[in-house]
């Protein structure tokens, strides 16, 4: 049971005090735009085994969405931040790469 | 015989004899027992029988480890199957059955399976019961079920008759365990402020130290103990349980511990037992060691003990298990045990040790005490049937061909070395290494479980990290079989898993069939898979794997640590939530009324809504059709309040919500209402509902009674995650109102009886548009909109007001006969009119154009949620199922679901269809059954007859007609 901090509010809580909604970043595809990329934007995840950048939503509590990189391997947390973004902030880019000279970058 | 001393017993008060019963035995303990103690005072050493061969089985061990002695505790509602007796505090009065036996203990007639046992390798089950595969289910399961398997599950009328709770904690150190390095962990955190919480799973601190009479700090172990429980106990920052064990470790330190308060005083006003949810920063294992048996032919007889064990009894409760004990080692520590037995006057045979020489400075002792060890031995086999009466020795590096000597002892002590508790580390990923020496797995600290910093949180200490304190004690020798060689028949009767009965030739059997994989082996051959979960079984067993693959141990490894660490009870995990606080209620205003007339209720999310309101005498299909037929006839009210209510606001609004709907929504004049759909980015229908422009900038959603969370929730989504540069609010009202409508030729007038002031003529009042104002006194929000196809008015009020507005409108419709009328007749109503209802007609592939819905898909927009999806190749395609009404030819009704056959079978050989029924009633109105469909081509097939399958095989005839069954030019509601 994972311990999550929301950048929103501040509260550090229980997985369960949150929902996940999936990979972060996904860029929306709508009318007009190829199959390749309504794909990519609806169905392709990277599904990665480290790095993971992810949606969560403090639903039992401010009620925020917000994202976060974690480790899906180890589970570490590298940070969370808020939603308004299309891109990772940079500090958090260097905490991660880090952490994890490996990490391909996002 | 196992038998009590006649003095000694560090745990026990001879001054308290305690009565229980086994088997319906009278026996007597003293307090301070365990069940397995008193058993074995008692004189009783045989008291089970084991799963699959039935072999006479007695106790092994003496704490969570055990693997035999499991019995059926208490009897009623207080009835529990499977308890072990060595963790089982003595009560008066406790009663005690043995399991997995018939007719009796002593003459069990499934005991022919192990003079089969030939004939039951491993993976029998697997490779005798495969074919015919009906025979599976029928035939071999149930007998299979009944011959095998451990206690009675409690009957299923009773209900348990005790109390369990929940409790959360937090904590800055978690120590599990209150041996000597638990304590002295513990007292460290203690004394640097930390918050800590300290578990012992017995109701005993100190571990092996206090039976084993070491100094710690000078001082004797006993003394030392008490002193630090004292100390810590008395410290506001530390939180001392006893009897409560740390059942398992989890992500980022959440740990679960398991309280058994009132296990040893039950009946009491406490809860049984207490599951504590514990978040700590750090989490120190200090679960010490478990000895490992040996593995002997017949290691598994009534008498055979861990040495440890052996050691426990005698000196915790002054019970020897024998009248002349045996030991056999393979290492320095047993000889404790032979020195224990030897202090308090009961005969030791001998010390049969497996090394070349046992000089180390416990074997010395031994033998100036006039112990005879014999060097380069081993226990050939056990003699005896249902108790030992002696063992055969031969030597250690042979095939067991030739007896040395045969000993005569009642009881028989083995040691094959220690292995660590990792089990806490293990649990969340940390790993482990081989100590070459000792022979086992211990906590590499180089990879520990990682916390949410990507730090270790799990420490590990004393026995539990490998430190078995065996400073100046001679080499052990890695013994995985006894003797090295030992001969097939001799390794058929050598028990690795005593509780799911898996021997030596087993794994090798296993590994010969091509079972190169631990966890495969494991599951193909049960071992290490009982409710001990292997802890005397893993490590032997994998050895004998490796031995017989041919590599070395730590390439094999070790299968998945998983929690809990031993059984807890459903009731602990159930904790309070049970009965009528098992999940929350919601409740409209108007749910008392509905209770009073006596509803039957139908649950919706977790809203409670009336299904009917039946009067007496009558069935719930009677009172239905009342309720519809008097709706339909004068008036009815329907409790509403559950329709989801969601506040739109600001300046984009209505561009957001022409976003989410897939007709326009911006357009909407103040004042009026417009049924809309909502549709997720796959273009598949998700919600529907009735929104009403309240002002400039504010519309008001009504979502399906289950969708309300949902949808505001993907509200929220958008805006916050997608365009959050829109100028938009969300409110969630929906429990803000209740809601009612009142519904039928009669409802204005009953409307207009209360009083108020808003004008509901036909000519100021017109469909489709909504009212403010007040009604019998009442603030009021009047939508005319209609879900029955009748004429119709959707009235919120204040929540509050909702039960004086329902017992207002009643009094009022009372001349007409109004009904209140629940879900089933709403559903009957909505279906007779063709009106589709989320989560019926849909399942999250059907799209708005299945169900005849693409006037309400705006053609003009560029872009809304699933308008992409929907232009897709299969959403487009001619082929789809779309929605059709249905009349079947004999009047009956369709059962839900019902699929139309097609001749053929698909890629995946299962029949072909071309349709499915997706809502069926009994329409009172037409007097016959009614359904709606997705049909293949469903709407270019209108009076076709089409074969739906029924339940009892066959078919049943139905006539493809238009969905709307009732007032097809819609001029009753517009009246």
């Amino acid at each position: 049971m994972l311990l999550l901090s929301c950048p929103c509010c501040g509260v550090t809580a229980e997985e369960t005090e949150f929902a996940n909604g999936g990979e972060a970043h996904l860029k929306r595809f709508g009318p007009g735009s190829t199959d390749a990329e309504y794909e990519a934007y609806m169905f392709a995840r990277k599904n990665p085994r480290g790095v993971h950048f992810e949606r969560w939503r403090h639903a039992y509590g401010c009620g925020k969405w917000f994202l976060m990189a974690r480790d899906t391997m180890t589970l570490e947390v590298y940070g969370t931040y808020k939603a308004q973004t299309s891109a990772p902030p940079e500090e958090l880019q260097a905490h991660i790469k880090a952490r994890r000279p490996e990490w391909e970058g996002f | 015989m196992s038998h009590r001393l006649g003095t000694g017993g560090r745990l026990i008060d001879r001054a308290r004899p305690m009565d229980f019963t086994f088997n319906g035995k009278t026996m007597r303990g003293y307090a301070g027992d365990t069940l397995a103690a008193a058993l074995l005072g008692a004189g009783q050493t045989l008291v089970g029988r084991s799963f699959k061969y039935h072999r006479p089985r007695g106790i092994m061990a003496s704490g969570a480890e055990e693997p035999n002695a499991l019995v059926g505790l208490g009897e009623g509602q207080r009835y529990e199957p499977n308890q072990r007796v060595t963790t089982t505090e003595l009560f008066p009065g406790l009663k005690a059955t043995s399991q997995n036996h018939w007719p009796s203990l002593e003459f069990d007639v499934g005991a022919i399976n192990a003079k089969l046992w030939r004939f039951f390798p491993a993976g029998f089950y697997y490779k005798t019961f495969i074919a015919p595969r009906p025979f599976w289910k029928h035939l071999y399961e149930p007998i299979i079920r009944r011959s095998a398997g451990l206690g009675r599950a409690p009957d299923a009328e009773t209900h348990d008759a005790d109390r369990y709770e929940q409790i959360y904690a937090f904590c800055d150190v978690l120590v599990a365990g209150g041996g000597i390095a638990g304590l002295k962990a513990a007292r460290e955190a203690a004394e640097a402020g930390k918050r800590v919480i300290l578990t012992e799973q017995n109701a005993h601190f100190g571990g092996r130290a206090v039976v084993d009479g070491i100094e710690v700090d000078g001082q004797a172990a006993g003394a030392w103990v008490s002193a630090q429980v004292a100390a810590l106990s008395a410290m506001a920052n530390v939180t001392v349980l006893a009897r409560t064990m740390v059942s398992g470790v989890y992500d980022h330190g959440y740990a679960l511990a398991y309280q058994r308060i009132a296990d040893h005083t039950p009946g009491a006003e406490k809860p049984r037992h207490r599951l504590w949810r514990i978040r700590a920063g750090q989490i120190v294992a200090a679960t010490g060691a478990i000895e490992r048996p040996l593995s002997f032919a017949g290691n598994d007889l009534p008498g055979v003990m861990l040495a440890s064990a052996v050691r426990d009894y005698v000196v915790n409760w002054a019970v020897s298990p024998g009248k002349a004990v045996a030991v056999v080692t393979n290492n320095d520590d047993a000889y404790r045990t032979a020195l224990a037995l030897h202090s308090v006057g009961v005969k030791v045979p001998a010390v049969i040790d497996a090394r070349r020489e046992a000089t180390g400075d416990l074997p010395a002792r031994a033998r100036a005490a006039g112990i005879r060890v014999i060097e380069d031995a081993a226990v050939r086999h056990v003699e005896g049937g249902k108790a030992v009466t002696g063992v055969a020795i031969c030597r250690f590096n042979s095939d067991g061909g030739a007896v040395i000597e045969t000993l005569a002892c009642d009881a028989l002590a083995m040691s094959g070395g220690w292995s660590p508790v990792v089990h806490l580390w293990s649990h969340c990923g940390g790993k482990l290494l081989w100590n070459e020496a000792g022979a086992f797995f211990r906590p590499d600290p180089q990879r520990p479980p990682l916390g949410a910093d990507g730090k270790g949180f799990v420490t590990c200490v004393g026995a539990a990290n490998g430190d078995l304190g065996t400073e100046g004690e001679a080499p052990m020798l890695p013994v995985w079989l006894m003797p090295a060689q030992a001969s097939y028949d001799l390794r058929a009767k050598a028990w690795l898993d005593p509780q799911n009965d898996v021997k030596v030739s087993d794994v090798q059997l296993a590994a010969q069939e091509g079972y190169a994989s631990v966890e495969h082996t494991k599951r193909y051959t049960t071992l290490g898979m009982a409710t001990d979960q292997g802890k005397l079984s893993n490590i032997n067993g994998l050895a004998i794997l490796s031995d017989a693959l041919g590599q070395p141990i730590p390439q094999t490894g070790t299968t998945t640590f998983r929690p809990p660490y031993t059984p807890i009870s459903l009731g602990a995990i159930a904790g309070e939530a049970r009965g009528g606080i098992f999940q929350p209620l919601r409740k409209t205003p108007m749910y008392d009324w509905h209770l009073a007339r006596g509803a039957h209720w139908e649950p919706v999310g977790h809203w409670r809504r009336p299904y009917c309101y039946p009067q007496a005498g009558e069935s719930h299909a009677q009172a239905v059709n009342r309720e519809i037929t008097q709706t339909r006839k004068a008036v009815g009210i329907l409790d509403a309040s559950t329709l989801g209510k969601l506040v739109v606001k600001g300046p984009d609004a209505g561009r957001f919500l022409d976003m989410l709907y897939t007709n326009v929504m911006s357009s909407l004049k103040v004042g009026k209402c417009r049924y809309g759909l909502m549709c997720n980015e796959n273009g598949f229908l998700s919600d529907d509902g009735v929104v009403a422009r309240l002002s400039e900038d504010t519309w008001l959603c009504h979502t399906t009674s289950g969708g309300a969370d949902r949808i505001h929730g993907w509200m929220e989504d958008w805006l916050q995650c997608e365009w959050w540069d829109w100028k938009v609010h969300v409110v969630n009202l929906t429990e803000q109102f209740a809601q009612i409508a009142v519904v039928g030729p009669k409802a204005r007038t009953v409307l207009e009886k209360l009083g108020g002031d808003m004008d509901l003529s036909a000519e100021a009042f017109p469909f489709m548009d909504w009212k403010e104002g007040h009604l019998g006194g009442i603030p009021a929000r009047i939508f005319r909109i209609s879900f029955s196809g009748e004429l119709s008015y959707e009235v919120a009020v204040p929540a509050g007001q909702g039960l004086a507005l329902w017992e207002r409108l009643m009094e009022a419709g009372a001349e007409f006969g109004v009904a209140p009328y629940g879900t089933e007749a709403l559903h009957v109503m909505r279906a007779e009119k063709g009106f589709i209802m989320i989560g019926d007609e849909t399942d999250g592939t059907v799209i708005p154009q299945d169900l005849g819905l693409s006037w309400a898909i705006s053609k003009k927009k560029s872009d809304f949620l699933g308008k992409r999806g929907m232009e897709r190749e299969a959403m487009v395609s001619a082929d789809r199922w779309q929605l059709v009404g249905l009349e079947t030819l004999d009047g009956s009704v369709l059962p839900d679901g019902a699929l139309a056959p097609l001749p053929g079978k698909n890629d995946n050989g299962q029949q072909e269809t071309q349709g499915r029924v997706t809502s069926t009633y009994y329409s009172p109105t037409l007097g016959k059954g009614i359904a709606m469909a997705l049909l293949h081509k469903g709407p270019e097939r209108m009076g076709e007859t089409v074969e739906f399958q029924n339940a009892s095989g066959g078919t049943v005839a139905a006539r493809v007609v238009d969905p709307c069954f009732y007032d097809k030019a819609g001029e009753k509601q517009n009246v």
